[in-house]
């Protein structure tokens, strides 16, 4: 039997909600007035109304080249994003539906990669990309996120398979189907909301990360990270600037998170009810 | 036949662009984000034009990753940077591990001599040139002239910490949210260390004796520290011990400092109308010492720039550091701004320029310069060499951690004869593990 809540309790969960959700926000937000500050106002203390200038955002635009890391972003996201997905789905199928009495140590141990510093690894793996060549290259930082976005995805998509039925499977496969069919047109199709919510998640953390990305590029490869991270100064006043490139970082992924809030949402609570 | 016109038209095509790339080269720059820094950017077009074979890369970093960023590429001979920004404090090491190549091409016009010789010397090792500065500064004391007037005391040019001590506390009121003094208190290495390595020294303390032996245990330390923390605490701002550079700048530029001792570069900060509220009453004195001992606190910071050994490209390189940290670049920002914006503190004719030498600060700033003495810090012998740092690779870390008890020391977390204790404990056990004491 449900519970029907009365008008009083949902105004206060709805309230409560509000507050979780702008307190959650209220970096990004406070973020996004500074861009809007004079450098003075910016250090002056707490304050939510802007004067309302543009100027760090031209100053940010005539400093540096926005679109360059804009579109290294762009391609280095979505490249280790589709290239985890083609090396996650198999893995994920195997791992679900025919699983080893092994399997759950092989996923516990992909997540353990995930359990180390990532600066400890910093001199093999640079030492490893200078002697191929891949310093400073999408190739190589797409490469690099696709590895270390991998063990999530592999692990995300491993629990949305295993809230498809195996009999639905089964029947694909007395029907006639192969392998490869019984993955990309049965398995695939059924898991669309699971697959979208890892993308999409997928996209976000490779947007973000920031240890990688500043670490093994220069100026070709630099995505947005590498781009706020030069805004920072330890001596004088940038906060302002600052913050107007650190809204101009977010801004595509924020806009992207909030046209697709549905399948993400939809994604992370699939299987949540039974 | 098409096929084989074809053929030959992209392989001419491929000649002459390889031939275009083989003519041009392209200097990657990895810099800090600093006024000067970022100005130098916007004046590369007359480098440029200069030198139209060379085009330049720039990537700036926020100071501790460029740290981090350049150490890992210069050590594993990366090759991804031909000119790097780095301190004074990694010029020795670095050079002494062969990891830069020495500067014996800037030029017939460049002027080696005319460099300040207090900045020279941190950056030379066997008499060769292993980075040139770019700017230069030592530490000061910025005051609030109309406030001194009204309490009626007078700045002497040379003060004492006992004088500065009385005239803080004097100056305090806390009604009017005025703290008497500003001092670093955020912990770190380069952050509240610098400020407190420079202090001690004005004591006559240091950080190591002769044989590497940590000197927290000492008199000099627990009256040094002391003293900070009691200043602070009568007349320092409220949670004095997260503010670093930018914090008390902000303060002071706001007109909630009375004194502030910080980098001399401050001064063309705080002199600033556009930023500073209090810029035509601001005052400037020596860094004090302790009655009785002559030591200022050797304070001496630049940012230099020099070429990593793993650069393909050491010829234009020099060319670019030569225009950088010339004459005729100081010449072009005052041109183009003004002598106030001049990179400061690298050359002796800037300081002997009439135009300069109108600047409240030039003089200051000079004087603090040519009184630090790196190789020399403190009264006592020591076996390094560096101001308000240590030369040697575990001084980052190792002046974190101190860093760390010092400020919880400053926020009453512990008291100062335990952040000594731990403090001496902590950097014997690195002193020992590093090989330093045998």
């Amino acid at each position: 039997m449900a519970r029907t809540a009365s008008t009083g309790q949902k105004i206060a969960w709805t309230v409560v909600a509000w507050v979780i959700a702008l307190v959650i926000f209220f970096p990004i937000l406070y973020t996004i007035i500074t861009s809007f500050k004079t450098e003075p106002e910016a250090i002056a203390g707490i304050s939510l109304i802007p004067s309302g200038t543009f100027q760090n955002y031209i100053d940010v635009e005539t400093q540096r080249d926005y679109f360059r890391p804009f579109m290294n972003s762009v391609i280095i996201s979505l490249g280790s994003t589709v290239l985890a997905l083609i090396v996650a789905i198999p893995a994920a199928w195997s791992m679900a539906f025919s699983p080893t009495r092994r399997t759950k140590d092989i996923l516990m141990w992909m997540l353990s990669t995930k359990m180390m510093p990532a600066v400890a690894v910093l001199v093999p793996i640079y030492l490893l990309f200078r002697d191929w060549g891949l310093l400073d290259s999408r190739i190589g930082l797409t490469l690099m996120l696709t590895l270390i976005n991998l063990p999530i995805v592999v692990w995300m998509l491993y629990t949305y398979f295993r809230e498809i039925p195996g009999e639905i499977l089964e029947a694909s496969r007395m029907d006639g189907a192969s392998l490869w069919n019984e993955i990309v047109y049965v398995l695939t199709p059924m898991a669309v909301p699971g697959i979208a919510s890892t993308l999409l998640l997928n996209i976000i953390l490779a947007w973000n990360e920031s240890f990688w990305t500043i670490r093994l590029t220069t100026t070709n490869a630099a995505p947005l990270t590498a781009f706020i991270a030069s805004f920072s100064s330890p001596q004088g006043l940038f906060w302002a600037k600052l913050s107007a490139a650190s809204t101009m970082a977010i801004a595509p992924i924020l806009i992207m998170g909030w046209f697709s809030q549905r399948q993400l949402v939809r994604g992370l609570t699939f299987g949540a009810v039974k | 036949m098409k096929l084989k016109t074809l053929m030959l038209g992209a392989c001419s095509m491929l000649a002459i662009a390889g031939t275009a790339q083989a003519q041009s080269t392209t200097l990657t720059i990895a810099t800090v984000n600093n006024g000067d820094m970022i100005r130098m950017q916007s004046l590369t077009e007359d480098f440029t034009t200069k030198n139209p074979d060379i085009q330049l890369n720039w990537v700036t970093l926020e100071e501790n990753v460029l740290r981090e960023r350049v150490t890992t590429d210069v050590a594993t001979k990366g090759g991804q940077y031909d000119v790097m920004t780095i301190g004074n404090y990694e010029v020795p090491i670095w050079a002494k591990q062969g990891w830069l190549l020495p500067l014996d091409n800037l030029g017939a016009d460049y002027d080696v001599d005319d460099l300040l010789p207090s900045i020279r010397s941190g950056l030379e090792m066997d008499g060769k040139l292993y980075a040139a500065p770019f700017y230069g500064e030592s530490a000061m004391l910025m005051y609030r002239t109309d406030l001194f007037e009204k309490a009626g005391i007078t700045m002497p040019e040379d003060p004492t910490w006992e004088f500065i001590a009385d005239a803080a506390r004097k100056i305090t009121d806390r009604d009017a949210n005025l703290s008497g003094i500003c001092l670093r208190g955020k912990a770190g290495w380069g952050e509240n260390m610098a400020f407190l390595t420079a202090l001690n020294n004005s004591f006559g303390g240091r950080w190591f004796d002769e044989n590497w032996k940590p000197q927290f245990d000492q008199p000099e330390w627990k009256e040094s520290l002391q003293f900070y923390v009691n200043l602070m605490k009568d007349a320092g701002p409220s949670g004095a011990s997260s503010n670093g550079f930018n914090e008390n700048l902000t303060l002071f530029q706001q007109g909630q400092c009375g004194m502030w001792m910080d980098a001399t570069v401050a001064a063309s900060f705080v002199a600033d109308p556009k930023n500073s509220t209090v810029a035509d009453k601001v005052g400037y004195a020596m860094f004090p010492s302790k009655e009785g001992v002559d030591n200022h606190g050797n304070w001496l910071w630049s940012w230099n720039l020099a070429i990593p050994a793993g650069s393909t490209k050491a010829d234009a390189a020099q060319k670019f550091i030569s225009w950088a940290t010339s004459k005729g670049y100081t010449e072009l920002v005052a041109s183009k701004e003004s002598w106030a914006a001049v990179p400061p503190g690298t050359r002796t004719s800037l300081y002997e320029n009439a135009e300069y030498k109108k600047e409240p600060f030039a003089e200051p700033t000079f004087k603090a310069i040519q009184a630090a003495n790196i190789t020399k810090p403190t009264v006592k012998p020591v076996p390094y060499i560096g101001g308000q740092w240590v030369s040697i690779p575990e001084f980052q870390s190792l002046g974190t951690t101190v860093g760390q008890l010092f400020s919880a020391a400053l926020a009453g977390q512990t008291s100062v004869d335990d952040a000594l204790a731990q403090a001496q404990q902590v950097s014997t056990r690195e002193m020992t593990r590093g090989g330093y004491i045998k």
